[in-house]
């Protein structure tokens, strides 16, 4: 039901970006999605890679304080209002979205919102209710 | 012109002066071995007894007393008088952990506020003056020690306590104000809200101020002296021994007089706890002579300072004390209160943080910023920026808590804070406070 996304916390110091993503790469993990919450001092990147169990122990590593953090990965349609949509059902479902970013798949006209809620289970419910697709690590892979 | 609140002590010789501190001390001793048990058996450790002090010679012969002996002690251990003969309490900071209660008879309140009261005389202070006690009322010992003091040499006395500068400055205006009495840092505060209001120096009536319980350089002093258009003499004191006035300042102006006849001084090296002799830069060490309700025998300051007898033109007596040029532990001052890297370490741990931390203490205009860095765990980092913000706040929170004030909060990475030799460096102080 929901997919592991890599969190790290970062100081806002130039360089911090490219060196975690270095890290990343030196041990081959390939970024299927990145986002940054931002704030004075500090950020917090969170990424999906196939491998996320592997990418913890190489950041850890490296002496990154992360964490694996349970999200929702939805599938949605790459046309204007796609995102609105889903979460349009969410908020009518009075269920509300702690962060969300999205980006492209592979698949022909679909694109993937990665979502944390606090209710994953109820959250699940409202889209299937609206026959909108959760998906697992290897869709979002592929 | 000089004056003095007691001339015959203030300017007694030096011979008299020594006379005096071996009979009060003989007796001291003795008092506190019959009534302070806690005192008694450090003694008994060291093989001492009363028969053993004869003067002020054999003072090393004593065993120490420390801020953990204070700890260990509360609240009644080191107690010499029966709670029934007190009269009054007064308290440090009140930060937890390192609370020190100290009891006063009548004599003993008497004696603290002749000691301040000889301090607003060496200022030039006399009953036509009109004296305003800005340091905070209550269990700190700065207001009711100067609000005492200026009773005994019969001023008009304001007791301001601290805060409200606006009404403080209305006040001094209106009231004609000539003595100011508070902390350094909120003189500065004052001049500062005083321009803001549209007035200067020329408005005011203030020759005077007498302004301690915080570390402050002859910077400060220059720029308190002008902007106020007073001379700025320095107290010294600790609740300890009293509170304000164990030292003060003369119009010399190079160092405070200790008063010699209640507080005897004795500089030692921090490491090995050997007496140095006069002139030498150590830990600041007094033995109450005369106080009936506590008692400190060979208390230790942890201020670092230099004692001298050179001749003051002033024709006091006393031997004079340098402003304390640094502290033998870790201690801090900001903004007033007396703050331990252990405290903050004690929160962090609490709330489950590693002790990587990191405070830096600086001075914006007349206010200490206080920030204390963490570097942040796995176990509590949460990857939203609201968590993470609350997680700060919480942190905030308890310090202040633990500490009265208020620092600001950093998450940081871990391996962020600079390591000397493998361990953080815990304290990074960019105040420039001593010279």
């Amino acid at each position: 039901m929901s997919v592991k996304q890599v969190s790290v916390f970062l100081e806002n110091k130039s360089g911090q970006l490219a060196h975690v993503c270095a890290v990343l790469a030196e041990n081959g993990m390939n970024l299927r999605a990145l986002s940054i919450a931002d704030t004075k001092e500090y950020g917090i990147l969170r990424v999906i890679v196939p491998d996320a169990e592997g990418a913890l122990e190489v950041l850890r590593s490296a002496g990154y304080t992360c964490k694996i953090t349970p999200v929702l990965a939805v599938e949605i349609d790459d046309r204007p209002g796609g995102m609105a949509h889903a979460l349009q059902v969410l908020s009518v479902a009075g269920i509300s979205v702690d962060y969300a970013y999205a980006f492209i798949s592979h698949k022909a006209g679909c694109a993937h919102m990665i979502l944390r809620v606090s209710d994953m289970e109820e959250t699940v419910k409202a889209l299937e209710g609206a026959n909108i697709r959760t998906l697992e690590m290897d869709a979002l892979s592929e | 012109m000089e004056r003095y609140y007691q001339p015959e002590i203030e300017c007694a010789s030096v011979e008299q002066i020594k006379a005096l501190q071996n009979e009060k001390l003989v007796s001291q001793v003795r008092h506190v071995w019959d009534n302070v048990a806690y005192y008694r058996n450090l003694m008994q450790e060291k093989g001492v007894t009363p028969d053993d002090i004869r003067s002020t010679d054999d003072l090393y012969k004593l065993p120490f007393l420390t801020k953990a002996d204070l700890r260990d002690a509360y609240p009644y251990g080191l107690l010499a008088k029966p709670l029934s003969d007190c009269v009054r309490i007064q308290s440090t900071s009140g930060t937890t952990g390192k609370r020190v209660v100290a009891f006063y008879t009548q004599k003993d309140v008497d004696l603290w506020e002749e000691c301040c009261a000889r301090a607003i005389v060496a200022a030039g202070g006399t009953k036509d003056d009109v004296c305003q006690v800005c340091y905070g009322y209550g269990l700190f010992t700065g207001g009711p020690g100067l609000h005492g003091g200026s009773h005994k040499v019969g001023c008009l006395t304001l007791p301001m306590s601290s805060g409200n500068t606006e009404r403080q400055i209305q006040f001094m205006l209106d009231l004609q104000s000539t003595i100011l009495c508070c902390t350094p840092s909120y003189a500065v505060y004052i001049g500062e809200t005083l321009r803001d209001m549209g007035y200067s120096k020329e408005d005011i009536h203030l020759k005077a101020g007498i302004f301690g319980a915080e570390p402050w350089t002859q910077e400060m002093r220059r720029d308190i002296e002008n902007t106020l258009g007073i001379k700025a003499y320095d107290i010294y004191g600790l609740t300890e021994t009293s509170g304000p006035g164990v030292a003060f300042e003369c119009s010399e102006q190079t160092g405070m007089h200790i008063n010699e006849d209640h507080f005897l001084a004795e500089i030692i090296d921090p490491d090995t706890g050997e007496v140095l002799p006069e002139g030498s830069k150590g830990e600041l060490v007094f033995t109450s002579l005369d106080k009936e309700a506590f008692p400190l025998l060979r208390y230790r300051t942890r201020d670092i300072c230099v004692l001298s007898r050179k001749k003051c033109s002033c024709g006091r007596t006393h031997i004079k004390m340098s402003k304390p040029m640094g502290r033998s532990d870790d201690m801090m001052i900001i903004r007033g209160v007396n703050v331990f890297p252990s405290q903050i370490e004690t929160v962090l741990l609490r709330q489950g943080y590693t002790s990587n931390y990191q405070i830096v203490v600086d001075r914006v205009g007349s206010t200490d910023t206080f920030d204390v860095y963490v570097e942040v765990t796995e176990a509590q980092f949460a990857d939203t920026v609201r968590e993470l913000t609350l997680q700060e706040e919480q942190l905030a929170g308890a310090m202040k808590l633990m500490l009265g004030i208020n620092p600001k909060v950093h998450l940081v990475q871990p391996k962020s804070i600079a390591r000397s030799e493998g361990k953080a460096v815990r304290v990074i102080d960019k105040r420039k406070l001593h010279d």
